[in-house]
């Protein structure tokens, strides 16, 4: 690896690459207790409506939900592969995979975009003409709705950053080994990935068991 | 003869190094970074102390004569949102601590330099959706934006406001990311962690906090927005939702918070009072376990907020208790300040006055919350002066004495320049006295039970509101005095040497002010606070 | 070259294969009336999910002590919150 990487006040690669590899982690920290204000408010409400959240949750659609878990988990897969290449040197094949990682995130916002389309369809944006009357059930949709759209905006977050170092290795492979970047990009978008593994089961996997 | 031997020029510091705007704004060195957060939490401080004037200037007379109701409200509030999130939470981390902390453990620069940028472009960013409140008419909700007046009732700029505190949030743990990095990862050869100053062990302590607390800030104020903006119900009473919801996220960052601004300045107490005593500083070790136990445990507390809020009343003893437990790292660290004193050669310079003044100050606002935990205490002052003037004991008296003793502690290393010590002196007695004169009225006043936010109040109370505005022009005198005379000490002072203080700690083993690079040759890492000799009783414990 | 691929390749896809399975079985237990088990069961599986996912694809099985007391700290902090939270909910 060149020490062309190298930044003051570093005196060391390796010394560099722990540190941004721990900064990482450490902004993912805060980012976990972002969305644990959500999480709290959620367990709350939930204690407080059972029968509202488990009438609401049914109006989640599971195709959707599921189709979506699916492709984030298999992006996540592919930009992990994707780390270990380059680490390995095989660049051309890690520049694929995160081009692979790039199109899987795009198709998770597409679909959203369709089950938002179709959510608002039917009603359950809370708003007088609101789908399903049970006390509580609007709450449950406030959170639907703010729990995906901050979960949205953090994975445009990481379409950007994936973006960044698809377009700066383009024609460098070797940047993708040497840089700290792509380290730091790829444990961002497995937190992505990790935030919608626990929002699945809150939104989605609500009430299926009945009726 | 003249002397043909080519000497290079030393290196520029790190003012002259670079003296265009650009150079500035583009700025990835942490000393220059630490002087931007310098200057523009100074601007928001005088926003802040404005506000408060004309509260005071209001309260001077019972009936409510000199501003509207409206006005008043968001006078207070503006006075709340600028003087936490826009002075005080980056005050001594974002200037001190982004001065010194490379410094003192013999880094280079901070670990993420480019962030460290970004934190001061995203202060920016937060104090101009403030600047766009106060333009579009101020909020009045506040600084606590308790709903469903916030989200629901309010006509005022909620918006603006808690965008502004939501981008400043940002700044905040971003900071606390770089400061625990570098910590971690930068000490020099032989710098262990038990070496460490323990102003640094003070910035990784509050840097926790930073990161840990401040996004569920960001959050609760994401949730208002929501509501309020796209009516969705979180804490709408009508539809479901439960206000004190708000209350449980928003003082789960705040409680905290009060931390973040309350252990850097513990930090600054334990380096300048060692300087100025001449002493080792006392049980290292416990001063450091009581910095993390202070951080840890004060998450733990907050309810203590929300004693008559209608929680239960099994939470209110749980969090009671919890609150009393809190106290006790930081009863720790004031007897090991006193005991550092024992057999020292005090010296009484402006810095070490601040820290006296902070001392004292800080324990009385200390004991003072001991009454607040205290439940039946709480029902009778909660909402009073009494909970105004304890913050403010802990907040100014404590955490802005230590500032001034960090300010002018440092001002030789920053700025190169000494500034003019009888006038310090003058100025922290001034604090002192104007600080004590409009606070401790407040005590006995909201002991009486004078509510806090009123504008209009009973006669009875004037007295008390007399005193308290008088000490806080006195207290006016203190703040801007320094402002005189430290700039002209940075324009006309005299040269200050690398150690004027004669001074331990890393910091002071490089030219004043530090070259781009802070060390010319690498330091030599001692142990910390070696200010008596080994054979001197009553300091062994310094590793 | 197959020595490589293989080193680079299997452990990932050994746990993505994993991670469909778990998805696979929260989904069709979420069909099973369970009551009130329901809702912890589908959270413990999305925690083993998690777990994977930082474990392997986020390298902290790796030596990495640092990195894991950091991962670790999120969640229980999380933990905290709710816990003094229940402690008004719970008790009103």
């Amino acid at each position: 690896m060149s020490t062309a990487f190298l930044h003051p006040p570093f005196d060391t690669l390796e010394r560099q690459h722990q540190a941004v590899s721990f900064g990482v982690w450490l902004f993912l920290v805060s980012e976990v207790l972002l969305f644990s204000g959500l999480f709290a408010g959620y367990g709350v409400y939930r204690e407080l409506f059972p029968a509202g959240f488990l009438a609401a949750g049914r109006h989640t659609d599971i195709v959707f939900g599921t189709a979506n878990t699916a492709i984030l988990m298999s992006s996540s897969f592919t930009i992990a592969v994707a780390g270990r290449a380059a680490r390995a040197d095989l660049g051309r094949m890690a520049w694929w995979l995160l081009v692979v990682t790039f199109g899987l995130g795009v198709l998770f916002l597409v679909l959203k975009g369709f089950e938002y389309r179709e959510d608002i369809a039917n009603h359950l944006l809370p708003a007088p003409a609101f789908a399903v009357p049970v006390p509580g059930a609007q709450i449950f949709f406030s959170y639907y709705w703010i729990m995906t759209s901050v979960h949205a905006v953090h994975v445009t977050c990481g379409l950007i950053a994936v973006g960044r170092l698809i377009v700066i290795s383009r024609n460098n492979l070797a940047w993708l080994s040497g840089s700290a970047s792509e380290d730091a990009t790829a444990l961002y978008w497995h937190l992505v990935d990790v935030i919608w593994i626990v929002l699945y089961p809150l939104l989605y996997l609500v009430g299926r068991a009945h009726g | 003869m003249s002397d043909t031997t080519f000497v290079p020029a030393p290196p520029l510091d790190y003012l002259h190094d670079g003296a265009t705007l650009k150079s500035w704004l583009l700025t990835t060195d942490h000393k220059r970074i630490a002087i931007l957060f310098g200057l523009s939490i100074t601007f928001f401080f005088f926003i802040g102390a404005v506000a408060i004037s004309i509260v005071r200037l209001e309260l001077l007379t019972p009936a409510g004569d000199l501003v509207s109701d409206d006005t008043y409200n968001k006078m207070f509030t503006i006075h709340g949102i600028v003087m936490v999130w826009f002075f005080l939470i980056p005050s001594i981390p974002a200037t001190f601590g982004n001065f010194l902390l490379p410094l003192m453990i013999g880094a280079k620069d901070l670990a993420f330099p480019r962030i460290n940028l970004l934190s001061w472009y995203l202060y920016i960013g937060g104090a101009a959706f403030t600047v766009l409140t106060l333009i579009l008419g101020g909020v009045d909700t506040g600084w606590t934006f308790y709903t469903p007046y916030s989200t629901m009732f309010s006509n005022s700029s909620v918006l603006t406001a808690a965008m502004g505190i939501f981008v400043v949030g940002f700044s905040s743990v971003l900071t606390g990311v770089n400061f625990i990095a570098t910590t971690h990862m930068l000490r020099a050869p032989g710098m262990t962690w038990f070496r460490m100053p323990l102003f640094v062990w003070a910035m990784y302590a509050t840097s926790l906090v930073m990161v840990l607390a401040t996004p569920v800030l960001a959050m609760t104020l994401l949730l208002i927005m929501a509501e309020r903006w796209f009516d969705l119900p979180i804490f709408d009473a009508s539809r479901g939702g439960d206000p004190l919801l708000f209350q449980h996220l928003f003082w789960f960052y705040s409680h905290p918070a009060v931390y973040i601004m309350v252990l850097p300045a513990m930090g600054v107490a334990s380096e300048i009072l060692t300087c100025f005593a001449r002493r080792r500083l006392f049980g290292y070790s416990f001063m450091v376990y009581a910095l993390v136990a202070i951080a840890v445990i004060g998450f733990f507390v907050w309810g203590h907020h929300m004693f008559v809020s209608g929680q239960s009343a099994y939470a209110n003893v749980v969090f009671s208790f919890l609150s009393f437990m809190v106290a006790v790292p930081s009863a720790i660290k004031v007897f090991n300040w006193t005991a550092t004193l024992y057999r020292g050669s005090i010296s009484f310079d402006a810095p070490m006055l601040y820290i006296f003044g902070f001392m004292g100050l800080f324990t009385i606002g200390g004991l003072t919350g001991l009454f607040l935990a205290t439940v039946p205490i709480d029902i009778h002052v909660t909402d009073t002066y009494f909970v105004v003037a304890h913050f403010h004991y802990i907040m100014v008296g404590g955490s802005v004495s230590a500032f001034f003793g960090a300010l002018h502690f440092w001002w030789p290393k920053i700025t190169g320049k000494l500034y003019p010590e009888r006038l310090a002196r003058f100025a922290a007695i001034t604090m002192f006295v104007g600080f004590n004169l409009t606070f401790f009225p407040q005590f006995v006043m909201g002991y009486l039970g004078m509510p806090r936010r009123y504008h209009v109040y009973p006669p009875e109370f004037q007295v008390y509101h007399v005193l308290s505005t008088c000490g806080a022009a006195v207290l006016g005198v203190a703040y801007i005095l320094p402002l005189f005379y430290l700039i002209w000490s940075f324009r006309n002072g005299a040269r200050a040497s690398s150690n004027p203080w004669n001074a331990k700690g890393l910091e002071w083993q490089t030219p004043s002010p530090p070259p781009h690079e802070n060390f010319l040759t690498p330091p030599i890492v001692e142990q910390p606070y070696d200010y008596q000799p080994a054979d001197i009783a009553g300091g062994r414990d310094a590793r | 070259m197959d020595d490589r691929l293989k080193r680079i390749w299997l452990c990932p896809l050994l746990t993505w294969l994993a991670l469909c399975g778990l998805l696979t079985a929260t989904c069709a237990v979420a069909y099973v009336p369970l009551g009130v088990a329901n809702f912890p069961i589908s959270l413990c599986i999305a925690a083993i999910k998690a777990a994977l996912v930082g474990l392997i694809f986020m390298r902290l099985f790796e030596n990495n002590a640092l990195n894991r007391l950091a991962a670790v700290a999120g969640p229980i902090w999380v933990f905290v919150m709710l816990v003094l939270m229940g402690a008004d909910y719970f008790t009103r």
